[in-house]
Parts: C-alpha cells; sequence; structure tokens
C-alpha cells in the first residue's frame, strides 16, 4: 500500500547528508567568512607564539628604546621610527617597539574578548534557557532583569566601579566579569526568543507527553538545537568584548601599564597623532581587523547555519503562505 | 485609553527600577568599600573635608538609615550638617563634591548639555542613515547597491568610534583643514560653530551604529516583504514604493526602534568616548576626571544621573513603541 | 450555460512557468491552458507542489523576480504577460480582485482593516476620499455579511475572527468592482462551519454581481460545493478538465479517480441505516474516565475554562473520536490525559490512576502507558535528532534496554510503519510529511501503549498521503488493539475510524455515541449545523447537504 507521494519525495531527497559537511562547503563558497577565519586564526597564532615572533627581531614591548626618539620625545625617522629593528616604528616618549606592543596586545584583547564572552554565554545561556522553558513568574522577573540590564548605561558604570574596587584585585579579572556581567543580558535575551519559539514545535511537547523531565527536555531537546544560535552569537560577542576592552583602556580605566593593550596604545596617541600617525594605524588597524576579521566570520556562520537563507527550501517556499512564522516571532518582553 | 494605560504601567514600573538601580548603586560604592569617606573626600583630601564627608554620608546610622538619606536626597533634596557649616543640596540631591565645593547636581547640569548634544545629534544621524541604507539594501537586494551597504556596514559595525573619530579629525582636521579638531561651543553662543564642532563626533558616533541599524532594517524588511500581507498589498495594485514604505518598512521599523530603546545606553558611553577623542568637557569628561581625584560623590551621581535618564528614555520609547505596534497596546 | 458560449473574461494559454536554471526540470507549471468565463467558477484542484497557487499568482504578475513565465494570459483580450508594471498594478485589486488562505496573515498588523480596504479603493479611484470613501467601506463590510461595518473597519487585524477577516478580505477584493477574483484557498484556515458561510458569500457574488471566480483548493469537497468547472492538476501540468458534475461523475484519469477515492466519505444525512455495533464495546475498566472534568487556562488575570465539565470514557480496544472546531477544547482533553495541562476540577483517570491526585512518579507511570501523535510532523520530531534517536526516546525514558536492544525495537518499529531500516539514520528534514508522521506513529508505539491519543493526525498532509495514514492506524490499531483518542475536525475522517463520536462545543460535550449513529443521525443542533456545513466529494449531495445547512442556518 505504499503511498505514492512518499515514493516520490524520498528519490528528491537522496540519501543521509551530514550538517557538518553542508555547513563546511556553505562557509568555504563565502569568501568574506573565509577570509575573516584566517585573519582570526593568524591573529591567534600571533598572539600564542608572541614571545618567539617579536625575538625574531630581538625585541619585547617593555624595554625602553631611547635613541630611537628625538629631543621632544618623538620617534626618530618615517612613520613613526619605521625601520628593520622596528618594523612599526616605537612608541612616542619611551621608544617600546610597537611591533612588540601589537603582537603581546593582542594576547589581553584576545583573552579578555573570549573568557568574557564565555562568562556572558554561561550565564545568558542558563537564564535564556530556563526562563523560556518554566515561564511564569521567574521568566517575568528574569525578562524584566534582562531589559534593565540591557539599557543600563554599562559603560559609564564600568568606569565607575574601577575607582571604588580596591587595586589588589587583578583589574584583568575584574574586567572580564564586569563585561560578561554585562552582556549575558542580550545573550539570555536571543535564547529565550528561540526557547518560546521552540516550545511551540510540538516535539518538545511531545518529549513530555512521553514522560520525560526537565531536565531532559531542557539538555536533549532545547539545547541542541539553540547550539547554532549560541555558536553565533558568540562569535560575534567576541569583537564587541574586544573593541569594549579596547574602549576602556583607551579612557584610561582598562588594564594597567606596562601591560601591553592596543586600546591604551590609540588612547596615548590621540596626543601624537597630529605628528606621528603611525602610533595610532597600527594598534588601530590591528583592532579593526580583528573586529573585522570576527565579525565576517560570524556573518557567514550565521548564514550558513540559518535555514532561512540556506537554499533547501527553495523558490515555491516563498509563494507558500509562511504564517507559521509570524506566530513564533520574539516580541518585546512587556510583562 | 490603552495608551493611558500602558503609560501608567510604564511608570510605575520605572519607579521600581529606579529604586533597585539606587539601592545597587548604594551598596557598590557606599558599602562595600572599606572608607567610602576617604574616597568622598577626594585627592588631596584635607582634614576638614574629610570630616564633613562623614558627616554628609551619616557613617555613624545604620545601613538602612544611610540609605534612607541618600534616597531622601534624591527625592526631596537633603542639608548636612548643622549651623553655619550647614550645606544645603537641593532636590534632585546627586552628593556634593567636597573638594570643588558644589553639589554634584549642579556640576552634572553644566557638563550635560555638551554629552545631550553629541548623544541626540548621534542618535538621529544613526538611525536615519542606518534605517534609510538598510531600506535601500533589502529593496536592491543582492545586487550592487546592497553589496555595496552591506560592506561598508560590515566595516562600520567593526571601527570603533574613537578610531573613527581620530580618523576624522586627521582627515578634515588636520589635512583638509575644513572643521575644528575639537571643543565645544554652546549652541546659544553660536549655532553655526555648534553645529561645526559637533559634525565629526556625530559621524564618528554615528558610524558603528548606523551600520548596526542597516544590517537590521535591511534583514528585517526582507523578512517583512517575504509575508503574506505584503503580497496582499501587491495584489491590491499598490506601487512598489508604497508596498515598501508604507507596509513592510512600517513592520520592519518595530524591532528597530525595540534595539534603539537598548541602545541608549550604549549611546550615552559613546559619547564618554567620543568627548575624550574631541577634547569635550561633558559628563565623561567630568567623570573621568572625578575618578583622577577619586572624587566618588561626583562619580556616583554621575552614574545614578545615566541610569535615571537611561530608564527614563526608555520609558519614552516603550510608549512609542506601544504606538507603532497595536498589538503590544491590546496585552 | 457552457464556458465555450460566452466571452471568456480571463484566457490562459500554453502557460509555463520555471524557477531558477532552465531546465525542463525546474518547470514548476507546465504549459496550462484554461477559459474563465464570467459568472462561473473555476476550481484548479491538486496537491501540494501541483503548481495551482503558481498557475494563479501568474495570472496577477505576483511571482518571484526569478520566475521565468512564458505563454500568454489575456484580460478581456489584453495581454498580460510581459505587460508593463503599471498596467499590471491596474489589473491587481481594480480588474481582479484576490483572497488568499490565511486571513490572519493576509493583513498588515499595524493597520485598523478600514484603513486597508480604503488604501485598495484609493489606489484605483483616486477621486474617493473622506466621508465617501468611509461610507464606501463600510458599504463593503455589510455587503459581505459584517454588519456591524464601523466596529469592524476601526479593528486591528489581531482584534478579529478568522471568519471576520476572510469576509473582509473578500469586501476589498471586491472593492473597485472587479470582473473576477481570484480565492486561493479561501476556506482552508477556517473552521467548517465558517467555511460554510464564506463558500455561500462567493456563491452569491458570482451569481448576482456575474464576478468569474477562480478558485485554487486541494479540498474536493469545496470544488463539489461551489465550482461550475474544475481543472486536476498534479506536478505542474493539468491531468484532467471539465464540468464538475462529469468530472466527479466520470473521471477520465487515473490521478482524479484515486484523488476522489481517497477523500473520506460521510454518507447521507438522516441515514441511520448502517449502524455498528462496536468493536470489542466498553468493558468493565475502560482505559480512560473523565468525569464533569474541567480544565481551566488563565488569560490576562481571568480564568477561561477551555474544557468544561466534560464526561466520557473509552473502553479498552475502543477507538473515540473526540469532534470539535477550533477552540472547542478537543486538544486541550488530549494534553490533559497526559498531564501536560491540569485537571481544575471533576475526575480524570487513565489506566486507573486518577490524575489530579497522582504523584510525580505515578503521572511519568501514566505517560509511559500513552502514545501520542501529534498534528505537526514537520514540527514533532526534533530536528537535530536522527529519526532512530527520536523513535527510541521513550523507551531511554522508561526502560533499562541497552543500545542495541534500542536498536533492535526501533527496526522493529520502522517495519511496522512501513519504513525501511535504514531510514533510522536520517534527519526529519530528508523525509516527506506522511513519512514522519509514520515515524511519530511508530514513536508512539514503541512501549505498546494502552491509549493512543492521535491529535489532527492527518489534518497537515495531502489527501492522498492522508488516507495512506489513517490506513496504517486502523490496521495497527487491530493489531496491537490499543485503546485510541482521535482527536479532528474532520468528521468524514473520524467517521472512518471511531466506533464511538464524543462532540465538544466551546469546551461542553454536546452529544456522544456510536459513530454511525451520532455521524448519521445526530441529536443536537450543533452536530446537525457541523455535519451540514462539511462539504462532501459528490457535487449532488453536497447540493443537498448545502440547502440543509441553510435551513438550520436560518433557524438560529
Amino acid at each position: 500500500m505504499s503511498a505514492p507521494t512518499d515514493a516520490v519525495d524520498l528519490s528528491a531527497r537522496g540519501g543521509t547528508a551530514s550538517g557538518r559537511l553542508d555547513l563546511f562547503t556553505q562557509l568555504r563558497r563565502d569568501p568574506w567568512a573565509l577570509a575573516g577565519l584566517i585573519v582570526v586564526a593568524v591573529f591567534v597564532l600571533a598572539a600564542i607564539f608572541a614571545p618567539l615572533i617579536t625575538a625574531i627581531n630581538g625585541q619585547n614591548p617593555y624595554d625602553y628604546n631611547l635613541h630611537a626618539l628625538d629631543s621632544s620625545g618623538a620617534p626618530k625617522g618615517w612613520g613613526g621610527g619605521i625601520s628593520w629593528r622596528h618594523w612599526f616604528g616605537v612608541e612616542p616618549l619611551t621608544g617600546r617597539d610597537l611591533f612588540s606592543i601589537v603582537v603581546y596586545g593582542g594576547r589581553l584583547s584576545l583573552s579578555v574578548g573570549v573568557l568574557a564572552t564565555l562568562v556572558a554565554v554561561a550565564i545568558g545561556v542558563l537564564v535564556g534557557l530556563t526562563a523560556g522553558y518554566f515561564g511564569g513568574w521567574y521568566d517575568r522577573v528574569a525578562s524584566r532583569v534582562v531589559d534593565v540590564l540591557l539599557g543600563f548605561p554599562a559603560l559609564i558604570f564600568i568606569i565607575a566601579l574601577t575607582a571604588v574596587v580596591s587595586a589588589n584585585f587583578p583589574r584583568p579579572v575584574l574586567i572580564v566579569l564586569v563585561m560578561g556581567f554585562f552582556s549575558w543580558p542580550s545573550v539570555a535575551r536571543v535564547v529565550r526568543g528561540q526557547v518560546l519559539s521552540l516550545k511551540q514545535r510540538t516535539f518538545v511537547v511531545a518529549s513530555e507527553a512521553m514522560g520525560a523531565g526537565d531536565g531532559h527536555v531542557l539538555w536533549r531537546q532545547l539545547l541542541p538545537n539553540v547550539g547554532a544560535t549560541i555558536i553565533v552569537y558568540a562569535t560575534i560577542l567576541v569583537p564587541s568584548m574586544i573593541g569594549f576592552e579596547a574602549a576602556l583602556s583607551f579612557l584610561g580605566v582598562g588594564v594597567p601599564p606596562p601591560t601591553p593593550s592596543w586600546g591604551r596604545a590609540i588612547g596615548t596617541s590621540v596626543q601624537w597623532f597630529s605628528t606621528d600617525p603611525g602610533y595610532l594605524v597600527f594598534p588601530g588597524g590591528a583592532l579593526f581587523l580583528i573586529t573585522l576579521g570576527l565579525n565576517a566570520f560570524g556573518d557567514g556562520l550565521r548564514d550558513a547555519l540559518d535555514p532561512r537563507t540556506s537554499r533547501r527550501r527553495g523558490i515555491l517556499h516563498r509563494i507558500a503562505p509562511r504564517s507559521a512564522r509570524t506566530h513564533g516571532r520574539q516580541r518585546k518582553v512587556t510583562a | 485609553m490603552r495608551i493611558a494605560r500602558l503609560v501608567t504601567s510604564r511608570l510605575v514600573g520605572v519607579v521600581l527600577v529606579l529604586l533597585v538601580v539606587t539601592a545597587i548603586t548604594f551598596v557598590i560604592f557606599y558599602l562595600l568599600p572599606s572608607n567610602p569617606a576617604q574616597l568622598s573626600c577626594g585627592k588631596p583630601c584635607t582634614p576638614e573635608n574629610l570630616a564633613r564627608a562623614k558627616q554628609f554620608l551619616g557613617l555613624d546610622l545604620p545601613w538602612y538609615g544611610q540609605f534612607w538619606e541618600f534616597l531622601r536626597g534624591i527625592v526631596m533634596g537633603r542639608t548636612f550638617g548643622t549651623g553655619a557649616d550647614a550645606i544645603v543640596c537641593n532636590a534632585p540631591c546627586f552628593g556634593y563634591s567636597f573638594q570643588l565645593n558644589t553639589p554634584v547636581t549642579e556640576l552634572i547640569l553644566t557638563r550635560f548639555p555638551v554629552t545631550a548634544s553629541i548623544a541626540v545629534g548621534a542618535a538621529a544621524l544613526w538611525f536615519v542613515s542606518g534605517v534609510a541604507g538598510g531600506t535601500i539594501a533589502a529593496v536592491w537586494r543582492r545586487k550592487a547597491p546592497d553589496r555595496a551597504i552591506m560592506t561598508v556596514a560590515i566595516a562600520g559595525v567593526s571601527s570603533p568610534a574613537y578610531l573613527v573619530g581620530m580618523l576624522l579629525i586627521l582627515l578634515f582636521g588636520f589635512t583638509l583643514g575644513w572643521l575644528p579638531t575639537g571643543g565645544y561651543e554652546p549652541f546659544g553662543d553660536d549655532p553655526v560653530q555648534w553645529f561645526l564642532h559637533l559634525l565629526l563626533p556625530w559621524t564618528a558616533l554615528a558610524f558603528i551604529s548606523s551600520a548596526v541599524y542597516a544590517r537590521l532594517t535591511r534583514s528585517e524588511l526582507v523578512e517583512q516583504l517575504g509575508l503574506d500581507y505584503v503580497r496582499t498589498a501587491r495584489a491590491k495594485g499598490l506601487g512598489e514604493g508604497a508596498v515598501v514604505m508604507r507596509h513592510g518598512l512600517r513592520n520592519a521599523l518595530i524591532p528597530v526602534v525595540t534595539l534603539f530603546g537598548l541602545d541608549l545606553g550604549t549611546l550615552l558611553g559613546g559619547a564618554v568616548i567620543s568627548e575624550r577623542v574631541f577634547s569635550m568637557q561633558g559628563l565623561g569628561a567630568l567623570l573621568l576626571d572625578s575618578i583622577g581625584r577619586l572624587d566618588l560623590q561626583v562619580i556616583v551621581g554621575i552614574t545614578l544621573f545615566s541610569a535615571f535618564l537611561i530608564a527614563i528614555a526608555n520609558v519614552v520609547v516603550d510608549i512609542v513603541y506601544g504606538l507603532i505596534d497595536p498589538r503590544v497596546r491590546a496585552a | 450555460m457552457s464556458p465555450a458560449d460566452v466571452t471568456p473574461v480571463l484566457s490562459v494559454r500554453d502557460l509555463s512557468v520555471s524557477f531558477g536554471g532552465s531546465g525542463e526540470a525546474d518547470r514548476v507549471v507546465d504549459s496550462v491552458g484554461f477559459d474563465l468565463a464570467p459568472g462561473r467558477v473555476l476550481a484548479l484542484v491538486g496537491e501540494s507542489g501541483s503548481g495551482k497557487s503558481v498557475t494563479a499568482m501568474s495570472v496577477l504578475g505576483l511571482l518571484p523576480e526569478t520566475a521565468r513565465v512564458s505563454g500568454s494570459v489575456r484580460l478581456d483580450g489584453r495581454e498580460l504577460v510581459g505587460a508593463a508594471s503599471a498596467e499590471l498594478r491596474a489589473v491587481r485589486g481594480g480588474r481582479i480582485g484576490t483572497v488568499f488562505q490565511e486571513p490572519m496573515s493576509a493583513f498588515d498588523p499595524v493597520y485598523p482593516i478600514g484603513r486597508q480596504i480604503a488604501e485598495a479603493i484609493r489606489v484605483h479611484r483616486r477621486g474617493l476620499r473622506g466621508a465617501a470613501l468611509r461610507a464606501r467601506v463600510r458599504e463593503l463590510l455589510t455587503s459581505v455579511g459584517l454588519p456591524d461595518a464601523a466596529r469592524i473597519a476601526a479593528s486591528h487585524p489581531h482584534e478579529l475572527s478568522g471568519g471576520q477577516l476572510q469576509r473582509a478580505m473578500i469586501a476589498m477584493a471586491l472593492s473597485c468592482d472587479p470582473v473576477a477574483i481570484i480565492a486561493d484557498e479561501p476556506t482552508t484556515a477556517l473552521d467548517v462551519t465558517v467555511q460554510a458561510g464564506i463558500l455561500d458569500l462567493l456563491r452569491t457574488l458570482r451569481d448576482t454581481r456575474g464576478t468569474a471566480i477562480l478558485l485554487i483548493t486541494h479540498d474536493m469537497g469545496v470544488v463539489a460545493d461551489l465550482a461550475d468547472d474544475v481543472i486536476v492538476m498534479r506536478q505542474g501540468v493539468i491531468v484532467e478538465s471539465g464540468a464538475v458534475a462529469a468530472v466527479f461523475d466520470s473521471p477520465a484519469s487515473e490521478y482524479t479517480r484515486e484523488l476522489l477515492a481517497a477523500v473520506p466519505s460521510l454518507g447521507a444525512l438522516g441515514d441511520a441505516t448502517e449502524v455498528a455495533t462496536p468493536r470489542s464495546g466498553a468493558d468493565a475498566s475502560p482505559v480512560v474516565v473523565l468525569d464533569g472534568a474541567s480544565v481551566a487556562f488563565r488569560r490576562r488575570g481571568t480564568a477561561v475554562r477551555a474544557v468544561d465539565g466534560a464526561s466520557f470514557a473509552i473502553g479498552r480496544g475502543e477507538v473515540v473520536g473526540l469532534v470539535g472546531e477550533s477552540g472547542s477544547g478537543k486538544s486541550t482533553i488530549g494534553r490533559a490525559l497526559v498531564g501536560l495541562v491540569p485537571v481544575a476540577s471533576g475526575h480524570a483517570s487513565v489506566a486507573g490512576v486518577e490524575l489530579g491526585a497522582a504523584g510525580r512518579r505515578e503521572r511519568r507511570r501514566v505517560r509511559s502507558r500513552i502514545g501520542y501523535v501529534f498534528q505537526d510532523p514537520a514540527s514533532s520530531l526534533n530536528p537535530r535528532n536522527t529519526i532512530g534517536t527520536s523513535i527510541a526516546e521513550p523507551l531511554l525514558l522508561h526502560t533499562a534496554q541497552s543500545a542495541a536492544e534500542r536498536t533492535a525495537r526501533v527496526r522493529e518499529l520502522l517495519a511496522q510503519v512501513r519504513l525501511p531500516a535504514d531510514f533510522a539514520r536520517r534527519y526529519p528534514h530528508e523525509l516527506s510529511g506522511g513519512q514522519r508522521q509514520r515515524v511519530a506513529i511508530a514513536r508512539a508505539l514503541a512501549l505498546e501503549p494502552e491509549l493512543l491519543i492521535a491529535d489532527e493526525p492527518t489534518s497537515a498532509l495531502d489527501v492522498s498521503v492522508q488516507a495512506s495514514v489513517l490506513e496504517l492506524l486502523e490496521e495497527l490499531q487491530r493489531r496491537h488493539g490499543f485503546a485510541c483518542l482521535f482527536i479532528s475536525h474532520d468528521l468524514a475522517v473520524v467517521r472512518r475510524l471511531a466506533d464511538r463520536v464524543v462532540v465538544l462545543h466551546r469546551g461542553r460535550v454536546v452529544e456522544q455515541g456510536p459513530a454511525a449513529a451520532v455521524l448519521a443521525a445526530p441529536a443536537e443542533a450543533y452536530t446537525r449545523r457541523l455535519l451540514a456545513a462539511a462539504p462532501v466529494a459528490d457535487p449532488e449531495a453536497q447540493a443537498a447537504r448545502r440547502e440543509l445547512w441553510r435551513e438550520l442556518e436560518a433557524v438560529r
């Protein structure tokens, strides 16, 4: 009695496809994403092997090279003192090797960015998943907190905080914690929205009807389905964290000297850039490139993972009514 | 009727939020530090300033008494000390700087026009340019205008405001000499100079956000244009312009306005950074100066003031949101 | 009057549509031709993917830019394929009105209905404005059976019901006195009693205004009810065409015959001859007992009773059909039986366990005795899990079986629902709707349940697939002898499967009894209306039912 339409469908769809393979081929077709990935890889490698790379030229980011400066403290020579010894020139007033500062600065930016993202994602996923799944007053309170924190002037608050936190408390740890704390709400919001629309899909109800406990539903049914979103979101969160850290250092409230930092270099260059633009260009360019690379890669990842942009459903889907999607739309919480 | 209910419920909500924010700020800045009086006193800390700070903070009171005084000061104003030494701090009292001998509220109000000028202008610029760019990209999606706008946008998303600001100064200030490289002219003194001084800060601050808004507008509009009601609008015989602007964009703007409400806090932070780049004496400069002087009163005052500002601005955004989305009004 | 006698308003010749590439394989519509005459209803029938909607949209030039259209579409002799966009815009809404499937999403959510209708008028009649325009909108709304025109005009779409919105949509389609109306599945999203009203309205338009109607539908009952002529399409090609009576009476093509055979039938009303005895009957210990059970939801602070004092029982091995329209509470009863929603008052017991008093552990045990099949097979399987994992989920939750035992059981279950064993390694998106529903059934049967709850298991499927899934369910029920609560809005489907029927209306049980008896000679007025409103795939019988429905509506 096999139904005729079933047979047609089978032949049209073909054998088992591996989702991961799809993702890889799709990413490879996206030149922006590929370029972004390469840029990120270069920066990560440079950060990991910073001591080896700077050792090629016998430099490090801490030693003063006063002989490379003129009497006003500005670097001698073209482009901020670019030479075979100092590839990116030297820092004004101290003469520290700018190439080493940029390479070592990547260590700070990347590690702070990634760690703060991990903090934000951990809290955000936990809160978003449970708030969306359990609903009720817990969801209302959580959503309200998320809304308030999202609109909060975080930068001002963090600047103020640096004034009262004891100087003995390690500054990078403080920055990671505080940035993570102010960033989890956006993750929670996205995850909660996804969970709310997943809850309308009956496989979640089906699992409950089969006698599954909350843990099983959260861990086995919901989490795998928001996984892709979380990965994409995290990829896009890292560059914003890097930018945040750089902004704090730029304002002089970030990681204290002598730890090399792009943001602080850019901040110091404000006083110099009419005479020594090179001091702005190299750290600024590094910050721009890593951010751009991560954003481009995150975009490509999102496009590859988003069923709406994938070509599987084809054109007919565009004509068919898609009211089903409007039902699941995420609305602003108005509790 | 419904709008009135919406406004009332939001106002009740915002009072609660302000209370909680005040409490948290109080705990972090006055209860947790080991010696808040020392911090409030500022650098250098004269003995009489320290004494006044101690009295000001009412350190002899239990914590809830201190919080009550703190709260009362904001709502009704307060008086410190007695007799000839008494300092009157009128409502809303956000604190008193012993070093500058000035109420914090007064300090804030003299600096606020600078920050507000930067923030409001930048927000208007980014909203308009972001939505316009996103609309153009969505209408001509996968064609040249879309590619161009989205390429600029991804670069924009990756460009910190201070970096863009410094490059703008370098180009239009130092190299071309068209625009001032920094400073602020009050609007009342010379509107033209006010505008010229703010043009670069606005552009620098708006660049990154307009990129974000262009991307959001584009994706929302593309989605809306695929929905059933847009097909209905086309089947009525409406021209493509009316379909896109009156129906598609009108609906696509709903999440964009939501994002705008959430970005107000970031906007204020961005203004602080811009002040530094363009050497303007706004709230941000006051905050950074106070950090240098360790003037806790001013630091807390600015933090609270900006939190209040954002919370109230959010109510406005919420009401606008209710106006543009009839479904929210019903809920 | 046959279409050949009069000049057609719309004449389509050799129309082909393809997307993307240029190859034959991408053709969605292939050499389609027909004439639409004034005062007649032409139905384009077919299952999903038949190209019926694409054909209709190509008439209006509303296909995506990637579509390549060839052939000819003439409206009053003027060619529309390749016409200038200004000319097409004058046709859309002006000469041809359109009614879409989902009234809830076919209106712009942010504007009041009246404004949207006024907009449609203003596009084509620029002179009309102000009070005259508002009066015209009210007049239109009244003419489509919405007497409360002023209130409707001021309402936003989310404030109105599906039936009201669809009438407003028809008013909008009529706003510029079009010569033709394209109705794309105009009643698919609506309840049968609402559907009957909309179909009646369309028929009135045809008769009083002489509007030509191009009706796109998958429902043979709707065709039998409304259409004068019919075109059957399959995979972009016309399989058969002709007058409705002729095609239904003696279908020429094999596909049309299959399609008609797959539609479950209801039988004539008032004919209670074939009352059969229930298969095993309600024995001493029923699997499900509901006694005055109520389920309440809180909506904006006030409690709304979704189910209000429902009482019925399901015996061992008995199939009970639970029938009702949307919002009647039929799905809520199913969910209450597995404890997904709490029973507020009254008693509900499953397999001897009183649900209200059951603790966590007992409720888990009850759930292990129940299999559940949901409506939408697209969303009832976790897209990230393989079919095998999904089917094995109940085994994982309730048994201590090893991975190998589970694999063996999954293989066995797949065989039972007639799917190949290698499907266990596939993902849901690689399966068709019918296959997914078979997987859902396999999962529901994994623990050999005493009770199977099937909540509209076939309403998201094409008729031919629906028939095969129903057949499978029937056979499995015979083999395993589980009791079954079959929830459906479709009386014909229920009639085919159920021993007994429970009719639900606004949360209350209005009637129950043996299926054949209730569905042939209902005692309650509501059941009679429901039955009369359900169209059957037989033009003559449908004409009789329509008369009966009109009589019932008249006495309301």
